[in-house]
């Protein structure tokens, strides 16, 4: 198992260590994790799906833009994707909810292929806005699409021969695979050769661009994933909460909350998503009363952490990345350059 | 009387050291050629000099004052002047736009458009076309031409005949006089030995970021020239 | 005939999304940073604008004369403030700021002012227009934005062609590393540009707000309109951004001439078929900005 951190000496032993650290965390979570719908109540149950699908889509914002360099503010097309298609295969078409879900996220990855191909046109924050864009598009056409429930939306009624007890718990264990799986998928990718890959284009700009075809193919590689993993998420929150809104399944707040959660917890890693949401979604909840406010000092908190702490909170409890719960052989900061211009040659001359 | 002194350089690029405790000293007037093998650290040492790269230690001053912590841009107006390995044209300015650029800081002394251009005649025929239509020659004349508007007292040439044919180095070595003679100081950096030894009053090796041999051209034999490049 | 007014509308509205637009290209230009916080800047402009307005009962136009400036100041700060710091940490860091300085003005706009509509009046001004034929009006204020849009596109490249600071811009364009060899400090030029950009920004946000009802989150699809007119053009081309502001306006408004509900998405899908088949937009880098 070989990875790279900054001090070779004390590679073997840390990275060992935070490893037994790593799997400790794992199984008490495995072990704990299943049993939470026996534990608590409906309301926390929901929460905590919240909590999970939040967790998905940071991950795979993370992917795209940590490992991939690829801003996207458009990944609400996918969550709108995903939720709609749960909602109209198993309420329409009349397939097992549970069915439909997978079904669903693979609806998202494929509309997501062709639509790489426009996006992929554009690079660094034309690419981002062009994200936006397409996912206002997608949001504009299904509001003319009677089927989809035009401009007023659907509500999701797959579980209504279920108590409302035994439903949030069965959505609760579904997406407790969700996030598991969304976790693991994103550690393989950056385990493979694919990682390792990007590793190279983040590490030497102009070697990666002479491998041409290569880097593309595995950006829309990870461009597809991580729809699909958007596309789960979006079928959480559709499971979760009934009902689907053109307007708010497709809001760009999602691209806010995916951006805040990574850049907070820690852009380039697979802790940083993770550690990020559960401070998300602590401070939204403390911060409720405060209505927008909680925006405003997260979006704060974003810039700040953008400016001065590039490797978010995470760099900071692992003191700079020394210790890894996944290792994946990976330097975390700086994040691709996808503009690649070096504005700043940095003497420490200059007074900034 | 000293224009330049450098002293105890150290200059890192994040672990890896590219000048070890260098020490140097121009005088006004003088040229000095540095001489070395690729990778010997002689870039780092201009970029040093010129503040586009920090020393993590030593000292750096000019006409008695430190320069060692100011910024790049806030040497210019004390009459530092670098044309940078790989010539650095902007590509989309024109040539004369390009000498305009160099002119911001308005220092005053003897350069400006019209004496450029009768300096270097090279530069005089392509005035409009913009960088990117230039050939390595035009490029070299007009970056030394830009870095001369700003009327330095110290000129620094890194690297002037890099990929260029014998010819068009000649003519633009051929400008050199007429820089000197206006009393600029100047500080050619070249992996040729040959064209430095012809215009330098003194000539410094280095190799691996540490000064190997120093001397007038003609104290200096070829052999010891030979093995203070290589290091053999 | 009742098409030709809609194409003629949507030329004057292309007008509004050039001016938008300016500002974008030239940070993206200069500094090659995509403000995404480009569109909630506007609605601060014209935020600015309405409390002048209210506290002062001034016109709107003469609003703009303090407005643009204040815009400017906020521009030149910002730069010096945020993005300079983050051009120096690199990588999407200045997107990212970006990204947190829209969500954050936004939701401010939106604590301080409610997100309710609001509108600023120029009296006769809205209502005037110059009657062409039975079908053809042209209004006054779309024309004056029009004018404004292009006259102010024209004097950024006047400007960014003969100025020395326009010199110095397109020096740190073509690259950085190189301009504080000229006595030239990268982050002064970059502040500056800011501030003209948000000038721009300024005089933008007001034509918007005069133009009809805005809200904070107005400047949002504003600032994708302009992102298109960008694209469309062809990048790093300001002519070819005011060619695509024309056709993006053109496209909507031929789209609502069919159903008031389509003219957004047949803008965006124009957009859409751009990218698939002229991917360097219209007029492709005709002058650099
Ligand atoms: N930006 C840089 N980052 C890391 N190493 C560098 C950088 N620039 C130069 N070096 C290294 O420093 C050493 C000296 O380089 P340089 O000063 O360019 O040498 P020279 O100009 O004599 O060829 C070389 O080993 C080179 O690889
Ligand atoms: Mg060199």
């Amino acid at each position: 198992m070989t990875q790279a951190v900054v001090h070779p000496h004390a590679k073997v032993k840390r990275a060992t260590k935070s490893s037994w650290v790593g799997l400790a965390v794992i199984v008490v979570l495995l072990l704990v994790a299943p049993a939470v719908p026996y534990l608590v109540d409906k309301g926390t149950q929901g929460s905590l799906v919240t909590l999970f699908s939040l967790i998905v889509m940071a991950t795979m914002w993370n992917l795209l833009a940590g490992y991939g360099g690829m801003l996207s503010v458009g990944q609400q097309a996918y969550i709108g994707i995903g939720a709609y298609a749960l909602v109209y295969i198993a309420d329409t078409v009349g397939i097992d909810p549970f069915m439909a879900v997978p079904i669903a996220v693979v609806i998202a990855g494929l509309i997501s292929f062709p639509i790489s191909f426009l996006a992929f046109r554009l690079t660094g924050g034309y690419f981002a806005i062009g994200t936006w864009v397409i996912a206002v598009v997608v949001m504009e056409i299904v509001q003319q699409v009677p089927a989809l429930g035009g401009g007023i939306g659907v509500t999701f009624n797959g579980f209504s021969d279920l108590t409302p007890g035994r439903r949030i718990a069965y959505v609760y264990w579904l997406s407790l695979v969700g996030v598991a799986l969304a976790v693991a998928v994103t550690y393989w990718i950056m385990r493979s050769r694919l990682g390792l890959g990007f590793t190279a284009i983040r590490d030497d700009a102009t070697a990666a661009a002479s491998l041409g075809v290569r880097v593309t193919r595995s950006k829309r590689f990870v461009f597809v994933v991580a729809a699909m993993g958007c596309g789960l998420a979006g079928a959480m929150i559709a499971a979760n909460t009934l009902r689907v809104q053109p307007d708010s399944i497709f809001s760009v707040n999602y691209a806010v909350f995916m951006i805040f959660i990574v850049v907070i917890g820690g852009i380039g890693t697979i802790e940083g998503p993770i550690v990020g949401a559960v401070v998300f979604f602590a401070l939204q909840q403390w911060l409720s009363d405060l209505g927008a406010w909680y925006l405003v000092i997260l979006g704060l908190l974003a810039i700040v952490i953008t400016l001065f702490l590039p490797r978010g909170l995470w760099g900071l409890l692992s003191g700079n990345g020394r210790i890894r719960l996944f290792p994946v052989g990976y330097r975390l900061v700086p994040p691709v350059a996808i503009l690649d211009v070096t504005h700043e040659p940095a003497p420490a001359t200059s007074e900034g | 009387m000293t224009l330049l002194q450098v002293s105890g350089l150290d200059v890192h690029y994040g672990d890896f050291q590219a000048l070890y405790s260098m020490d140097l000293t121009v005088a006004e007037g003088e040229t000095l050629a540095v001489i070395g093998a690729n990778g010997a650290g002689k870039s780092t040492l201009l970029k040093a000099i010129a503040g586009l790269v920090a020393p993590s230690a030593g000292e750096i001053s000019f006409d008695g004052t430190s320069v060692t912590t100011l910024a790049a841009h806030k040497r210019v107006p004390l009459g530092i002047a670098l044309t940078p390995e790989g010539r650095r044209i902007f590509k989309s300015l024109t040539v004369e736009e390009n000498l305009l650029v160099g002119a911001h800081a308005k220092r005053k002394g003897p350069w400006n458009l019209a004496r450029v251009y009768e300096a270097f005649p090279l530069v005089a025929d392509r005035k409009d076309r913009v960088g990117t239509n230039l050939s390595g020659g035009e490029q070299q004349a007009a970056a030394i031409g830009r870095a001369l508007m700003s009327n330095p007292r110290l000129l620094l040439l890194d690297e002037v005949s890099l990929g260029l044919a014998p010819v068009v180095i000649e003519q633009i070595y051929a400008a050199l006089p007429a820089i000197t003679s206006q009393g600029t100081t100047v500080l050619v950096v070249e992996q040729d030995v040959n064209q430095s030894m012809k215009v330098a009053d003194r000539v410094q090796c280095m190799l691996e970021g540490r000064t190997v041999l120093e001397g007038a051209p003609a104290d200096l034999t070829r052999d010891q020239i030979a093995s203070a490049y290589f290091g053999i | 005939m009742q098409w030709l007014n809609a194409i003629i509308q949507g030329v004057l509205l292309g007008g509004l999304y050039a001016l938008l637009a300016a500002g974008l290209s030239l940070m993206f230009g200069v500094m090659r940073i995509v403000n995404l916080a480009h569109g909630a800047l506007a609605m601060l402009a014209a935020y600015i604008g309405l409390v002048i307005v209210q506290g002062t009962g001034v016109s709107p136009f003469l609003a703009m004369v303090a407005v643009v400036p204040i815009m400017a100041g906020v521009g030149y700060l910002l730069q010096w403030g945020v993005f300079n710091r983050a051009l120096r940490v690199g990588g999407l860091a200045p997107l990212l700021a970006a990204f947190g300085l829209a969500v954050v003005l936004t939701q401010l706009l939106q604590l301080k002012f409610t997100s309710d509509s609001q509108s600023l009046q120029t009296g006769s001004l809205s209502i005037a227009s110059i009657q062409i034929s039975d079908d053809i009006s042209i209004g006054v204020l779309p024309l004056i934005t029009f004018g404004v849009g292009v006259v102010v596109i024209a004097a950024l490249q006047v400007f960014i062609s003969k100025a020395p600071l326009g010199r110095a811009m397109r020096a740190a364009s073509d690259d950085p590393e190189t301009v504080p060899l000229m006595g030239i400090d990268n982050r002064q030029v970059y502040a500056l540009s800011t501030a003209i950009a948000l000038g721009t920004v300024g005089l933008a946000g007001m034509f918007l707000a005069v133009r009809g009802n805005f809200d904070p989150n107005y400047g949002q699809a504003m600032l994708i309109f302009a992102f298109e007119a960008v694209i469309i053009g062809g990048l790093g081309s300001l002519w070819g951004t005011l060619a695509g502001g024309m056709v993006l306006g053109v496209a909507q408004a031929l789209g609502s001439q069919v159903n008031p509900s389509y003219g957004v998405l047949v803008g965006n899908l124009v957009f859409l078929a751009i990218l698939a088949f002229r991917p360097s937009g219209l007029l492709p880098k005709a002058v650099t900005a």
